[in-house]
Order: C-alpha cells, then structure tokens, then sequence
C-alpha cells in the first residue's frame, strides 16, 4: 500500500524545508505518495460587502489558480523531477481543519509543515495555525523548522 | 453704542450664514419632495390611515397564511442553514449562508433602529412597539418571498459575477410565467431603488449621524458632517479602499452585540419597571394611552418603523442575498426568516424599551396618559429622533451616549455602504454596467450625503419613507403574481427534507 505524507505549504521561503524532509522520507519509505496542499484562510462566519459577495465566486477561482500556479505547481514539478510521486490540491478554509480532513480523507501516516510564518502580536492573541494543527491533528505531525 | 450694536449686529449676521447653506438646502429639499411624500403617504379615504401602510400589511399577512406561518416552521431549518449543517465542503470559498445574512443585516440595521424607533415611540408611544414586533414577526414572510425569488432568477455572468434583485426577478419571472408588463415594473422598480438608496439608505443616516454627533460635541453646520462622510464613502466605493469597508463590516456586528446588551444591561438595572414597561406597551397597543390618533396612532408608527427598519417587502434584500452559494434559492429565503427577525423584533424592541423604561417620555401623573407637545409625545428635553434614544441610554449609562456616537456613525457608514450597492445595482440595470455609468451614480450618492447632513430630520425623514415604500409598492406587487413559484419550490424543498434526500454535512 502506498504511504501517503500530507505536506502543508503557505507559500513561504520554510515551505522549502519541509519539502526537502518530505523528500528524504519519500526516498526512504519507498512506495510513497506526497500530497502537497495550499490552504486558502477562509471562514464561512466572516464579515463581508455586499459587492465582495457579487464577486465571490470569481474572485475563489482565481485565488485557486494563483495557488496553484505560484505554490503547487512549481512544489509538485520539483518533487516530480526528482522521481517523488506527488499531487497537489487547493482548498479554503481553516488551515488547521483542513490538513487534517485530507489526511484523513486520504488515509495519510504523517502530516508535515514548517514553523508559522505569523509574527508576533496576532500569533500571541489568536495562536499559530500550526499549534493548532499539533494540538488537534489526528495523524503525526512534523514541524520542520 | 452704536459700536456695540453693530458689533452685536455683524456676530449674529456670521451666525446666520452659517446656518443659512443648512437652511436653504432644506427648503429646496422639502419643496422638491413634497408632492411625493404626499401621494405615498395619501391617506384612505376618511381616515388617517396610510394607504401604504395597510398595503405592507396586507400582504406580509397574506403571505403568512399562504406559505402556512413559514416563519414558525422553518425557523430552526433556517438557524441549521445559518450554521452550516447543510452547506457542501466542496462549496468552500463561496459565499455562505451566514455571508449573505450579515450582508444584508449590515444593510438594514442602521440609524432606523435607533432613531427611527425613537421617532415612532415618540408619536406613537410605547403601544407602538407590540405594533412593531408584529409588523416584524409577519415580515419575516414578505422577506422569505423575495429572497427565495431574489437567488432564483439572479443573473449569472460567464467571469462569475452575480447580479440579482427585484428588477431581475420580476422581469425574468413574469417572462416565464407569460405574465405582461415584467419589463415596466422592473424599471419602475429600479427607479424607486435609486430614489431608495438616495433617501433612507443615504440621506437618513447622515442627518441622524450628524444630530447624534452635534449632540455631544455641539451644534454645528450638518454639511460639514456631510462632506466628511462623503468623502470616506467615496473612498470606498469609488477609490475602492477596501480596507476601510473591511474594518466597518468586523466592526459593526461587535457594535451591535454591544448596543443590544447595554440595552439589556438598562433593563436589568431597572427590573423592576419592566413589568411596568410592558404594561405601558400593551395599554399603548390598544388605548394609545393618550397619543395622538389613539391606538391606530400607535399601530401606524409601529408599522412604519418596522417596515423602514427591517425593509420586509422592500425588495432590497433580495439584492444582498442573490450572491450566495447553493443549488436551492428556497433555502436562501428560510434564512432571510432571521433578518425581520433580528432586526425589528430584537434590536428595535430593545431600543423601544429602553426609551419606555428609562421616563423620557413624559405622562401626566394625573391621568396617566402621555403628554403631547406639538404632535408628538412631550420628552424631558424636548428630544426626538436619535437624540432621544441617547437621553434614554444615558440617563442609565451616563457615558453611554459617546459609544452611542461611534455606533451611530459606524451603523449609518455600513448601511451607506450596502445601498450604495444596492442604488448601483438598480442604476446598472437600467443604464447598463460600465465604468462611467458606475461613476455617474456614485458621485450623486455621495452628493446626497451632503445634502442629507445638512437638512433637517422631518423633510429627510419623510422622502426616505417615501421612496423605500414607493419600492415595496412595486416590489410586492410582484411578488403578488410570483408566489405561486415560491410555493412550489416550497413543497419540493419541504417533501425533499423529509425524504432525507438534501444532505446534511458534518463540520
């Protein structure tokens, strides 16, 4: 059975690392597959305009290309070049909540993220995502620093 | 003396001209209006009944009884929808259920909670209230019509924008129904909306904002407070500054959760009058306990608040709702339940109250019945509108009144924003979308502004009632010959749920 590894990326410079420990694991495992997901923060319990409604639905398109041309594609080219089975895929939501469904849905062993990129004040008042990750995930987590 | 007498003469000549700008917009602006206001507000024949009103009514019972008291049976559907329960993860990103609600609310609850209900209790009495709760609870009808209609006969554009509202559902509708004249009231209907968006979602707030911040820091020209809101709305709609529309839009649900439990708060503090309270609205309801135009006095103010304030029947939240997300337009309609709901029955009761509880209105102790004082209810210092709301909050919550300023301001600000949309909605379906024609409005909008600061509460008040009614004129008349489709999407919708076939996701 494959050994599927769920890496969360942010699109920033970290998202590196964890993509080269996820690599090194993959040589080793073996028979393995890398999920490479982007999460797009998003709440269905926020607070918008009555225009930004209007233009929702165009404005989540192009959010997904944007991850997907920026983020994923250039991580599961890499990966592909170097012989590493890889897939990505792009959901909104809650960073959090969402690496976990995916790991859970795809029945994954690992899940493996870089340490957060939010800074300071609002990572103290609200928490990291990527604590929150640690303290709910169902599956391992490893943060790579 | 001479020189003290012209010196005296020249500070108040200073004095006049200040005013005067505030002056002669107003005159200009009621004369305009005149004729308007008084064909909407047209009594019947030997009354002094609003034929407008009775028309609001109408057909909110109407609707009631057709879709078998929706509002009650739905009620808790409606809250799971709110949630979330039956929205598909895969629908992640799009606008939900709770997006499209707020949205609206943000539309609707402004400065007609506030001082809008001061206005009604201050004519009408405190037996205006039960009026208004009932106006509300069966408003909640009208606004499930219109927003089911609202998201089923939106336009959706190929780069995945939406556009819908009245103007579309009513001429798409009446196509398919093989119905005539579709084309002609969706017209009359957008031109209402803009007269609309001008007056009670313009003009209204920034005369009561202005009142509200001159009653704290001092009497002073209204355009200067026209201007300044102007030109931050222009930067919204116009500059596009998100961020400032962003911040209002977090903002404003916090204001309001703060408005409703000071309210709380005063009611507490003065528990044991609520008994009292209530009596005076039950008596009020039924008596009129002494204002003007008896009991029926009573029940017009009541009915026109909640109609201004939660605009059931209007149409304009059809507009707002139009944008969600979902493959049933009826389950849009269950959740635009909660906005009469939340609106008139909570956040303006809550203010009604508090304006009861707190004594501004003066009764005579000798026959219990309120005192009059030029038409409307004498009050301790002569206040109506929002500065009688204030009195009544401050004289429990002695600061109360300056985070009552910052609410005003922010809940006029947001409720601009939303029918500034709502206006350029209506004025794109007639003039057609494009940049220039967007400018075109938006400029007028902020124009509007001005003049609203600066003229004075009754012309403003009265051209804002009037064209948002003269739109639920046209509005329910369409809903009228289209609530046959409402009903039938009901009972599919409704023998659907039943059967377990619409999914319920966990989350």
């Amino acid at each position: 059975m494959t050994t599927k590894l769920v890496i969360g990326l942010d699109g920033h410079g970290s998202g590196d690392r964890a993509l080269a420990y996820a690599k090194r694991m993959a040589n080793l495992i073996g028979d393995c597959e890398l999920l490479i997901v982007y999460v797009i923060e998003w709440s269905p319990y926020s607070f918008q305009t009555a225009e930004e409604n209007a233009v929702r639905k165009k404005r989540r398109e192009e959010e997904i290309s944007t991850a997907t041309e920026r983020v994923i594609d250039p991580a599961v080219a890499t990966l592909s070049s170097a012989k590493v089975q890889a897939r990505g895929i792009v959901r909104h939501g809650n960073v959090a909540d969402i690496l976990n469904e995916i790991s859970l849905e795809e029945n994954a062993t690992q899940i493996i993220v870089s340490r957060s990129s939010e800074g300071g004040f609002a990572k103290r008042l609200f928490g990291s995502s990527t604590a929150n990750l640690v303290m709910s995930a169902s599956v391992p987590v490893t943060v790579v620093g | 003396m001479t020189l003290i007498a012209s010196t005296a003469f020249m500070s108040s000549a200073f004095a006049q001209d200040a005013v005067s700008l505030d002056q002669k917009v107003n005159e200009a602006f009621a004369a305009f209006t005149g004729p308007f206001v008084g064909l909407i507000f047209a009594p019947l024949p030997g009354t002094s009944f609003p034929w407008i009103v009775l028309w609001l009514v109408v057909a909110a019972t109407i609707f009631t009884l057709y879709f078998g008291f929706v509002q009650l049976r739905f009620f808790s559907h409606a809250i799971s929808l709110v949630k979330g329960d039956y929205s598909d993860p895969k629908d992640a990103g799009e606008v939900s259920h709770f997006q499209a609600l707020t949205t609206a609310l943000s539309g609707t609850v402004g400065l007609g909670n506030i001082a809008g209900v001061a206005v009604a209790v201050g004519i009408g009495g405190p037996g205006a209230t039960f009026w208004m709760i009932l106006a509300g609870l069966l408003g909640m009808a009208s606004k499930f019509t219109e927003c089911t209609l609202g998201v089923k006969y939106r336009n959706e554009y190929p780069d995945g924008t939406v556009s819908g509202g009245p103007m579309y559902y009513i001429s798409k509708g009446f196509k398919e129904r093989g119905l005539p004249g579709g084309k002609f009231l969706a017209i009359l209907f957008s031109v209402f909306c803009i007269l609309g968006a001008l007056g009670g979602g313009n003009m209204f707030q920034a005369n009561q904002a202005h009142a509200q911040i001159s009653g704290i820091v001092g009497d002073y020209p209204g355009w200067i407070t026209g201007v300044v809101f102007a030109v931050v709305v222009f930067a919204v709609i116009v500059g596009g500054v998100k961020s400032i529309a962003r911040v209002t839009e977090k903002v404003v649900p916090f204001m309001g959760i703060l408005y409703v439990g000071a309210a709380i708060v005063i009611l507490i503090i003065n528990f044991d009058q609520i008994g009292w309270a209530f009596g005076q609205i039950f008596d009020g309801a039924f008596t009129g306990l002494g204002v003007v135009g008896g009991f029926v006095g009573a029940l017009i103010q009541g009915f026109k608040r909640a109609a201004f304030s939660n605009e059931a029947g209007v149409g304009s939240a059809a507009i707002a709702h139009s944008a969600v997300k979902t493959k049933e337009p009826i389950t849009e309609g269950f959740v635009s339940l909660l906005e009469p709901l939340i609106d008139t029955v909570v956040i303006c009761t809550m203010t009604a109250l508090v304006i009861t509880i707190s004594g501004q209105l003066l009764i005579d102790p000798e026959t219990s019945l309120y005192m009059i004082d030029g038409g409307a209810i004498a009050t301790v210092d002569g206040n109506s509108g929002v500065a009688l709301t204030s009195a009544a909050f401050g004289s429990a919550i002695s600061w109360f009144p300056y985070v009552l300023a910052i609410a005003v301001v922010l809940f006029a600000f947001s409720t601009m924003i939303s029918w500034s949309y709502y206006g350029l909605k209506a004025w794109t379906y007639l003039f057609g979308e494009g940049k220039i024609s967007e400018i075109i409005f938006k400029v007028i909008f902020c124009v509007f502004i001005i003049i609203g600061a600066a003229a004075s509460l009754g012309p403003v008040i009265d051209f804002s009632d009037a064209a948002i009614f003269s739109m639920a004129v046209v509005n329910i008349t369409g809903l009228y010959f289209l609530m046959g489709i409402v009903k039938e999407e009901l009972a599919s919708y409704g023998s659907r749920l039943r059967s377990g076939q619409i999914k319920k996701f966990a989350h």
